[in-house]
């Protein structure tokens, strides 16, 4: 392991032009698959599949929620990392 | 090549021996053909000779040789049937790829271990009897500790400790069941069980033990993360996925396991999102896949187990690509936890590249091996008429991508730089790698190898287009809500931390409990004492102070009236003696 400093060659993500252009490009594409809800037929096995956009709008409210559930259960579970190591 | 019913676990064994009296290339050698020939001899020269065949409860028929007596149970090492055949293939090419990554440590402990314990869970695998089964469930657990053990730190050894003590019960419950099973049918033969009897529960819950069912999970998420680099990657393959083939041959359709399995599924990823520690990361979302085959197994259809086995045959796979993935990190860093990690793909570019593989695959994106199997477990709850678990389990697929398949190539490899320059995980390490991810890649893009082993006949295809863009949509809008939460600064940062889990209770409770207990024993003991001692010193007293007091006897004992007395009695039994 050794640390080099700034002689060291930019790598990919080291250019933020970079970053941006990933997520934009992340961006169009869940645009697309938003709008291609309303465009494809479907054969669905449920009548909430039918719902434009079910299975967007599940995965992101879903993540959020986990997200902002495990925020809150952190504060109770969370302990020093030395919690087992030593009797209180 | 050799005897057709050879059982597979005896390579093994005999290869655990040899490894022992050899060094060097000729060790490798055989570390590398063992698993390499086992597997070849069961594809080429060993074939199902009846079919399993589906009828009400999906009854299992047969092909049972090699057996032997002991006592007055009969042992069948070698029951071959499609189920059995298609683990047996997996356990190969899980032990193929844990050998080949694990070829550049020179630790004997380790090396016989892994033979052992792969050896012992294909000899689970074909163990056509429940005390057969028994014996290499032990086995298992006693070789498998010592991966944990070869870490050789203070943590993994007591961790390893608490890891054993919950296979032995698991063990011993499973002993019990059998004996009892054996003497209420008369059989000990190893087919649907059922909890009809208090046998059939006493070895469900023998099994839920190794397939960390809720609550009994904690020795899963507890010791694999303390275990080698390596020792993890064997481990995360055997115990729990010998546990979901137990579970599919014994309890198919039991409807308990559907609510069990979607608890599993679910609940692992609230702590997924909080852990710091990237293997206890995967540790916690390997009870999330579990928790899909256990609602296939509750489901107990045709659909529904092939998707069980499927996801048990990609799911080995895959998550030894991210366990090794994460082992190469720790190898080569010797830290694995989310906060001090970051930009790791600089360095480990082509380790980085596998991970994402693997994260894809686990992630269930469509052309990588997540996405066919767990398609039909999903689809199968759907036709069963569970909307619940299956909004339980879509649920719990969103959040498998967001923790494993983001979180932890995320904050391994990418994330802020955190400065670590390090080097390309070493070569056996990557051709190891590399094998699991071509795996992963051929079975998400050509599933009909793999459909086509299943056990049970289906007319399922995972790729049309309502069912490929439903998932993608699931996907990248999860992906989504995680670019979102960090851009608003939402999402929970690494910390240097441990979150307590139900094994707070006996690693704290119970011993907090334990001291308690002590004390207040201890205390009672010394209050007990000094009453009989106070009572005691006041009878003296009293008899000091009364009117026997002059005779001297009371006060002090002078050798001369303790010989007096003596006399006295021996006076007395001879006189006694005299009369009778």
């Amino acid at each position: 392991m050794t640390n080099k400093d700034n002689d060291e060659k930019t790598y990919l993500f080291d250019n933020p032009r970079n970053v941006s252009y990933l997520l934009r490009g992340f961006y169009i594409i869940c645009a697309l698959l938003f709008i291609a809800d309303f465009i494809v037929h479907r054969h669905t096995y449920h009548p909430w599949e039918n719902l434009p956009g079910f299975y967007a709008i599940y995965g992101l409210v879903a993540c959020v929620i986990l997200v902002l559930i495990s925020t809150e259960i952190r504060k109770i579970v969370m302990r020093k990392e030395d919690y087992y190591d030593v009797d209180e | 090549m050799w005897m057709n019913n050879l059982p597979p676990f005896i390579p093994f064994f005999i290869a655990a021996l040899l490894v022992l009296v050899t060094r060097g290339q000729l060790r490798n050698i055989i570390l590398v053909a063992t698993p390499l020939i086992g597997g070849l001899h069961l594809w080429f020269d060993v074939q199902p000779h009846v079919p399993l065949i589906v009828t009400e409860g999906l009854a299992v028929t047969n092909n049972i040789s090699y057996t032997t007596n002991i006592f007055s149970y009969t042992l069948e090492f070698m029951r071959v049937d499609k189920l059995s055949l298609l683990f047996g293939y997996l356990f190969h090419i899980a032990a193929l790829m844990a050998a080949i990554y694990a070829l550049h440590i020179r630790d004997t402990v380790q090396q016989v271990a892994g033979l052992i314990y792969a050896g012992s869970a294909l000899g689970a695998v074909f163990a056509g009897d429940l005390i057969t089964l028994f014996i290499f469930w032990e086995i298992l657990a006693i070789s498998s500790v010592f991966l944990i053990w070869a870490r050789r730190t203070e943590r993994a050894i007591k961790a390893g400790i608490r890891y054993l003590i919950f296979q032995v019960m698991s063990g011993v419950l499973l002993l019990a069941g059998a004996l009892m099973y054996f003497h209420q049918t008369g059989t000990t033969t190893f087919d649907f069980i059922g909890v009809e009897s208090a046998a059939g529960w006493l070895i469900l819950l023998a099994f839920g033990i190794k397939a960390a069912f809720p609550f009994l999970h904690n020795w899963l998420t507890d010791a694999y993360p303390e275990a080698t680099p390596t020792g993890t990657v064997y481990l995360s393959a055997f115990s729990t996925k010998l546990a979901i083939y137990a579970l599919a041959r014994g309890y198919p359709g039991t409807e308990f396991l559907i609510y069990v399995g979607a608890a599993m599924a679910c609940f692992p990823i609230f702590y997924a999102v909080i852990e710091n520690d990237l293997r206890r990361v995967l540790a916690y979302s390997m009870i999330n896949q579990l928790g899909f085959m256990v609602v296939g197994i509750g489901i107990g259809t045709a659909l529904a187990l092939n998707g069980t086995v499927a996801h048990a045959f990609a799911h080995i796979i895959y998550k030894s690509l991210l366990f090794m993935s994460m082992g190469a990190v720790l190898y080569r860093v010797n830290n694995i936890n989310g906060s001090d990690l970051g930009g790791l793909y600089k360095s480990m570019p082509w380790t980085a590249t596998f991970c994402i593989i693997g994260a894809a695959s686990i992630s269930a994106f469509p052309l990588f091996s997540g996405f066919i199997a767990k398609s039909l477990i999903m689809v199968a709850t759907l036709q069963e008429g569970y909307e619940i678990i299956w909004l339980m389990l879509l649920f719990a697929a969103a959040g498998v991508f967001h923790h494993a398949g983001i979180k932890v190539p995320y904050f391994a490899f990418f994330h802020h730089d955190s400065g670590i320059r390090t080097q390309e995980a070493p070569a056996n390490m990557l051709v190891a790698m590399s094998i699991a991810a071509f795996l992963c890649l051929f079975i998400g893009m050509q599933p009909q190898y793999l459909y086509a082993l299943l056990p049970w006949h289906m007319d399922y295809w995972p790729y049309d287009l309502t069912h490929v863009l439903a998932q993608l949509q699931l996907l990248f809008f999860s992906a989504l809500a995680f670019v979102w939460l960090n851009k608003q600064g939402l999402y929970p940062p690494e910390l240097r931390s441990v979150n307590i889990d139900i094994e707070w209770s006996y690693r704290k409770l119970l011993p907090a409990v334990g001291r308690a207990g002590f004390n207040l024993m201890n205390s009672v003991n010394h209050a007990m004492t000094q009453l009989l001692q106070n009572s005691w010193r006041s009878f003296q007293q009293s008899l000091r102070t009364g009117r026997f007091a002059k005779y001297h006897l009371t006060e002090s004992w002078p050798t001369g009236s303790m010989v007096l007395w003596i006399g006295v009695m021996l006076g007395g039994y001879l006189v006694m003696n005299a009369l009778t």
